[in-house]
């Protein structure tokens, strides 16, 4: 009987980069090659400048809009707006879904209207929420409110019907009542999909927040977008816009941040 | 009548019957089964699925309601899940979200003892199955044997009476297998618990079992009970062992 070697000298490539720096460019490469083919077919030309900025003016332009204050109040008013709209639909979302979840008859009786609810445009039904609440903070928080609602709800929802019985039959063999089981099992058992849900609701209520910004205010970032591009201000128009893309960005890594901590155990 | 501390474990079966719904017609899985199983007693539940042996042991946890006889423990018949009682099912059944130790102590917390004292009993039963080096571990990073040990170190950190076992070791790998046997054999003498065993391996039945039950699908054959009268620790290569296997396996008709 002969031995035979079967590990090969790992050899590596030579004229590639680094590890570290291999995994950057492979995850931002395109990313960087995007913003640079922006800017260099603004500043050669390809494109008229005054339809597409380079990024150095649009860059140029917010930097101005916050160092003035006249930006600084537009993203307070939109933070506040979809911040308060995001905590009420967390607020309410999390614990109606997780009674739905676990009881039943309460989930029959609530579902069928909750899905009609769900399947009407938000923007459908923001002349309603106008009629009734007015052209105030009122209505445009509402209506972010009510599309934000539902991807927690339905999250929330999902993720208790979906913890695994077996492990609820282990808690009760061991004595465990219905409010230890809930307590200790269901609700953990939960949270990766509540989490999903509330990224899903920031996205709404960003989307939203911008939508309703552009209907009915005079103030915000959704409002800025669209008053630069009547002043035609298009350097403005862009900074605004990357602006709302950087939030979304933020508010999703806040999120996941927040998901490490509490789901270390689902991760990696 | 009081059970003392010598016969703590006893179990009384007394006319048990249970049957299914299936298609509208009811499906008789036991049929007025009587029998006594001594404290201390290991005792192997054999037969072929659909048999009910699973079904007797969610009864004797009281995860499931006979529809007609009693389950007498310490000549005290059980209503539900009983303190004195611990499951150990197929798969491990751990709660993804907290540590070995976590999930070792998870049972006594559940009973309301403080979790440092559940913690301290618990890292006690995580050494006699051999992960005290694993306390912090997460589910996930354990091997299929690793979570089965934590399982079982989970049942006896309750210190019960009787441990109920469900095809523990049915998932794990052939050579796993045999070392859990041998670890079963070792906390059963240890601990002085009865031991109940489901399983579909004839061979882990004679290994671990002072008796094995035998129960059958067919309506006519009733359950029956066999001894196996072998020396302990048991040599799965010895003549007697190997007889005793083919005599088992007769009863299946298989050879």
């Amino acid at each position: 009987m002969t031995l035979q070697h079967l590990d090969t000298p790992v050899r590596r490539i030579r004229g590639l980069p680094a590890p570290p720096v291999r995994a950057f460019l492979s995850r931002y490469g395109l990313v960087f090659a995007f913003l640079a083919l922006w800017q260099v077919s603004g500043t050669l030309g390809w494109i008229s400048p005054a339809v597409l900025p380079p990024l150095d003016a649009i860059l140029g332009a917010l930097w101005t809009g916050i160092a003035s204050g006249a930006l600084v109040d537009d993203i307070a008013i939109s933070l506040q707006r979809a911040g308060l709209a995001f905590g009420a639909a967390v607020a309410l979302g999390i614990p109606l879904g997780l009674l739905m979840g676990q009881l039943r008859p309460v989930e029959c009786a609530l579902d069928p209207i909750l899905q009609l609810f769900r399947q009407t445009s938000a923007l459908a039904l923001y002349p309603v929420f106008i009629l009734l609440l007015g052209l105030g903070e009122t209505s445009k928080v509402f209506v972010i409110f009510w599309a934000t609602l539902f991807p927690t709800l339905l999250a929330t929802i999902g993720g208790v019907k979906q913890v695994d019985r077996k492990l609820i039959e282990m808690a009760e063999s061991y004595g465990a009542g219905r409010l230890q089981v809930f307590r200790r099992v269901v609700l953990p058992a939960s949270v990766p999909a509540i989490f999903v849900g509330l990224r899903l609701s920031a996205t709404t209520a960003l989307l939203l927040l911008i939508a309703a910004e552009m209907i009915g205010a005079n103030k915000g970032i959704g409002f800025q977008v669209m008053n630069a591009q009547y002043n035609f201000q298009i350097p403005l128009m862009f900074a605004a816009i990357l602006l709302m893309a950087g939030l979304g960005l933020a508010a999703n890594a806040v999120l996941v941040l927040l998901q490490r901590r509490l789901c270390r155990w689902s991760l990696d | 009548m009081t059970a003392d501390t010598d016969t703590r474990g006893q179990v009384a079966l007394r006319h048990l019957s249970k049957a299914f719904m299936l298609n509208g017609q009811p499906l008789p899985v036991l049929r007025n089964l009587s029998l006594d199983i001594r404290a201390g007693e290991s005792l192997a539940i054999v037969g072929p699925s659909g048999c009910g042996k699973t079904t007797l042991l969610r009864l004797l946890a009281g995860l499931e309601q006979a529809d007609s006889g009693q389950v007498l423990i310490d000549g005290r018949p059980i209503r539900g899940v009983g303190t004195e009682r611990a499951v150990i099912y197929q798969e491990p059944r751990l709660l993804p979200w907290l540590t070995v130790l976590e999930n070792v102590a998870f049972g006594l917390e559940v009973r309301g003892i403080g979790r440092g004292a559940a913690q301290d009993r618990a890292r006690h039963h995580i050494r006699l199955v051999g992960l005290a080096d694993f306390e912090g571990a997460y589910p996930r990073q354990l091997s299929g044997g690793m979570a089965q040990r934590v399982g079982i170190a989970r049942a006896l950190t309750v210190q019960p009476e009787i441990l109920l076992l469900d095809e523990p070791l049915g998932a794990l790998d052939a050579m796993t297998k045999l070392t859990m046997q041998e670890e079963l054999t070792r906390i059963w003498a240890e601990e002085g618990v009865t031991m109940i065993l489901v399983t579909h391996d004839l061979e882990e039945a004679i290994f671990l079992a002072d008796r094995v039950l035998v129960l059958s699908r067919d309506q006519g054959v009733g359950p029956r009970l066999i001894d196996v009268d072998l020396p302990r620790p048991r040599d799965r290569s010895q003549q007697d062992f190997v007889a005793m296997r083919r005599q088992l396996m007769a009863e299946f008709g298989l050879h």
